[in-house]
């Protein structure tokens, strides 16, 4: 832009015009450009909130707030040979009001009990069956103590409201300060957490029996859906002729990838529980609902990965003498595995955090064993987030979260895994 | 004898039979002179076996296990009194549902009967007799092939053609499974749409005004009788898709541009996979963040400038979901953008136009089919997204636009009609596939028409 030359040439117009104009289209360049780092940041700050929500409300349940009893094993009402029958819940109250002599009326013990949990006496129970010598001693045991203490132990609740909008009357709290400074009540990791199954108290609630369904589930996905999709893909790629049938195949895949899940659900409702009967449920069910969700990503990612063999490989081989199969299964095949164990994980991944079709086959009902087995009904870990997130009292919104966290743990050790083999294996031909 | 065992013999079986078409073809080999004059290597022999041994088992073995206890179902209905039979098919249903569950043990509604205790135990006995002719029929088939093999196997058996044969055929098999799911969709779907069009005309469906689901159960109930209109329903839907388009659209398509276009590779590396873990978050997560967190912030918010926001609105619902099509719609967008030959954009700069004007008046233009088609994906998952509205957005059917109020959609409207306890053949429940029909169908076109649009798109400048 030499305004000399330009004027010299007696064309002054074109260049003044340009010129005039250049301030506002940087300015405009600028705003462009501003618009698009903030479409990013606006994105990055939504994924630090959703994980700092998270975080924020969830790792407190990974502690639990316990109240340590002193329990005198009675030898004269726990007989060894019949524990099963024995009076834990008694016990737990006789030590538990022996720390209050104050406390001598029916109401207000009847307050003090429903500090402790419904599963102290469980806890006493399992204590005593695994240590049966202690029969006779006196035994210090933490049990756990009720949501609503936990919730205000850890601070979700505000002690200064008035007593109508707690959930804890003054002499409950008078009581919980009493333990705070006889150092009776502490958190504790949060053991049950990882080992109970469902439960309608929260403080009892654990991600087991989720996690175990989700094993079971994921397991018949991965065996049904990792051999059926590596067989599709070599076939649409490496076998099928270019005709009618496989681009009704081709189009068929690619359509049922951009299926909703929910409508897998309905399929499987309609299809392998009022007409295969499968146990309603059940992570078979779950599992085969899964596969058919997941198959189009794996074939999708495994003929991408069979495309990007180099011909020369298969032409080599063929010009050995090979026959086709042989040729794609020592040779391709092999060269193609990691990519396609990659897009496996991926949907393993989709399939580990799907809830909707799950729903659908009744994954959702309220189940407190653990699955043993495929048939049993189970819920998912997914699924008992949904559960969970639906109850109202304020110590499950905690224990949500910490499943969360623990489910998106799994995708992370998962998708990493599907990165390291990508970056391990990739090949650039 | 379970159907596992079943499994795990057959497993076994053609374990045995692959050692023992092996060990024959070297026998016969050895005959003729060592196993150069077999036509194909021993291995061949054996797979050849356990492929005969296995395949045929496995197959009857599925579709036994498919039909087994719809078969045995029928047979204990046959067998049950006159007065039960005589009733209604859905009692008879759960009457049904009282024999498996003494079957196997968990606790019957209703009181004890006689008739039904001896109902289960007829069906345990024919599902015993079940499993035990299936073992054996696994057994003799495996036996079999076995056999017959082991007199076929000679030094000119095609054995590795054969083998190359199955394994043909199999790999066939398992590429039409895509063919069968569809199928299976559109039936099953479609069958119990038709039952609900029997009973709801399909113009008051589709063109009514009012949803309320809730039917009386008994004839003597007093309560709703139903209105299946679902125009306030699809008004709810393209509502919060709209709201997610809003928000995702820009969004996705300017982080697109930004990453293709302006950033650098290091920036590029930090933010596409933070990007892309937006994408691997599951849907029930984010259902629980628009309950729990947006919600009450746009409720808080509202009260505050003085706007009556109902705790479940459109808005919380809608700005979530478009938060998680973010990735969707950047992820394709980029890849759109980068097929552009860079020729155009040499091309366009050389001409003095800034990089913003190359990207708009150049860039965008070329790339807008792919960009089309992207949208339209991403459309067609706002509309059959399902955890996040179930959790954040409500059930009332209002017809209404504004974002504030409570709508209800599609998807959420499947899962209330079909979670929980109900009869199978109540209008109800069947309402819930004929949305479903629905909801396929217009996924299908969006996607058919996207594929479409992208992939001519593709072709353009290959």
């Amino acid at each position: 832009m030499n305004k000399e030359t330009n004027q010299s040439n007696g064309s002054v117009r074109t260049a003044d015009l340009v010129q005039k104009g250049l301030a506002r289209r940087y300015k405009t360049e600028k705003r462009f450009r501003m618009a698009g780092l903030c479409a990013i940041i606006f994105s990055l700050l939504c994924l630090a909130g959703l994980f700092v929500s998270i975080f924020g409300s969830g790792y407190t349940a990974f502690q639990q707030t316990a109240i340590e009893l002193d329990i005198f094993l009675d030898p004269s009402l726990l007989n060894p040979n019949n524990l099963s029958g024995a009076d834990f819940n008694g016990l737990v109250k006789t030590s538990f009001f022996k720390l209050f002599p104050e406390v001598t009326d029916r109401g207000e013990k009847k307050k003090l009990l429903s500090l402790l949990s419904s599963g102290a006496s469980y806890r006493l129970s399992d204590f005593v069956k695994t240590h049966p010598d202690k029969i006779g001693q006196t035994v210090s045991l933490f049990v756990p103590a009720d949501d609503d203490v936990d919730m205000l132990i850890k601070g979700h609740v505000n002690r200064n409201l008035p007593e109508t909008e707690r959930r804890l009357d003054n002499l409950q709290l008078s009581l919980i300060n009493t333990l705070e400074k006889q150092a009776k009540i502490k958190k504790q990791f949060n053991t049950t957490f990882f080992t109970a199954g469902d439960s309608r108290e929260p403080e009892l609630a654990g991600i087991r029996g989720a996690t175990c369904g989700s094993f079971y589930t994921l397991l018949i996905t991965l065996v049904l859906s990792f051999p059926i999709g590596v067989a599709a893909a070599v076939y649409l790629e490496e076998f099928a002729p270019k005709n009618r049938f496989t681009d009704v195949i081709e189009v068929n895949i690619n359509n049922l990838a951009a299926v909703p899940s929910i409508v897998f659900g309905l399929l499987g409702l309609a299809v392998f529980l009022n007409f295969f009967e499968l146990p309603r449920s059940s992570s078979l069910a779950g599992g085969i609902v899964l596969t058919l969700m997941t198959l189009p990503t794996i074939i999708i990612a495994g003929r991408a990965a069979l495309k990007s063999v180099p011909p020369s490989i298969r032409e080599a081989a063929l010009g050995v003498g090979a026959s086709k199969t042989q040729m794609v299964a020592h040779h391709v095949l092999p060269l193609a595995m990691p990519g396609m164990l990659t897009g496996t994980i991926i949907g393993m991944a989709r399939a580990l955090g799907e809830t909707a079709p799950l729903l659908m086959i009744g994954m959702v009902a309220f189940i407190v064993d653990i699955p043993a087995g495929f048939t049993d009904p189970s819920t998912v870990l997914p699924v008992q987030i949904f559960l969970w997130a639906d109850s109202p009292e304020r110590a499950f919104m905690e224990k949500t979260s910490a499943a969360i966290m623990v489910l998106l743990l799994f995708l992370v050790v998962m998708n990493s895994a599907a990165v390291f083999l990508r970056k391990k294996y990739e090949q650039r031909w | 004898m379970t159907p596992q065992t079943a499994l795990i013999a057959l497993l076994l079986l053609s374990t045995a039979g692959y050692y023992l078409g092996r060990k024959r073809a070297m026998a016969v080999a050895d005959k003729t002179g060592g196993p150069k004059t077999l036509h194909s290597r021993p291995v061949y022999y054996g797979t050849l076996t356990a492929l005969w041994c296995a395949v045929p088992a496995l197959i009857i073995f599925s579709f036994w296990m498919m039909f087994e206890s719809t078969v045995i179902s029928n047979m204990v209905i046959s067998k049950l009194p006159e007065s039960l039979q005589s009733l209604p098919a859905d009692r008879l249903n759960l009457i049904m549902n009282d024999i498996k569950n003494l079957v196997s043990g968990n606790i019957v509604s209703g009181e004890d009967n006689p008739a039904l205790q001896a109902a289960a135990d007829y069906y345990q006995y024919l599902r015993s007799i079940s499993h035990g002719a299936l073992f054996v029929l696994i057994l003799t088939l495996c036996i079999a092939a076995v056999s017959v093999l082991q007199n076929r196997i000679r030094p000119d058996l095609r054995a590795r053609n054969h083998v190359e044969k199955l394994i043909y055929y199999i790999l066939i098999a398992c590429s039409t499974l895509a063919i069968f799911t569809t199928i299976g969709i559109v039936l099953s779907v479609l069958y119990e749409s038709i039952r609900f069009f029997k009973i709801i005309p399909l113009h008051e469906f589709l063109f009514g005004f009012k949803w309320s689901p809730q039917m009386a159960i008994r004839a003597d109930q007093v309560g709703s009788s139903g209105a299946f209109g679902a125009i306030p329903v699809f008004t709810g839907t393209l509502l919060v898709s709209a709201i997610a388009m809003a928000v995702a659209v820009p969004v996705g398509l300017m982080s697109a541009i930004y990453l293709s276009e302006y950033a650098n590779r290091k920036f590029r590396a930090f933010a596409k996979p933070l990007l892309e873990i937006l994408a691997g978050i599951p849907t029930v997560v984010y259902g629980f963040f628009a309950a729990l967190v947006v919600s009450p912030i746009i409720r808080d918010t509202g009260a505050l400038i003085g706007l009556d926001v109902s705790s479940e609105s459109a808005l919380a619902a809608g700005l979530v979901m478009g938060v998680m099509i973010i990735p969707f719609v950047s992820s394709l967008s980029d890849d759109v953008i980068n097929a552009v030959p860079q020729g155009l954009r040499d091309g366009a700069l050389s001409l003095g136009s800034t990089q913003s004007e190359t990207i708009r008046y150049i860039v965008l233009p070329a790339a807008l089919p792919g960009i089309v088609g992207g949208v339209l994906l991403a459309v067609s998952r706002a509309i059959g997204e399902t955890m996040i509205v179930v959790m954040a957005a409500g059930l009332s059917a209002n017809m209404t636009l504004n974002p504030l109020k409570t709508v209800t959609t599609v998807t959420v409207q499947i899962v209330t009609l079909l979670v929980g306890d109900q009869e199978f053949d109540s209008p109800k429940t069947l309402a819930a596939f004929a949305l479903g029909l629905l909801l396929f169908v217009v996924t299908l076109i969006l996607n058919v028409i996207a594929l479409y649009v992208v992939r001519k798109y593709r072709e353009q400048y290959e």
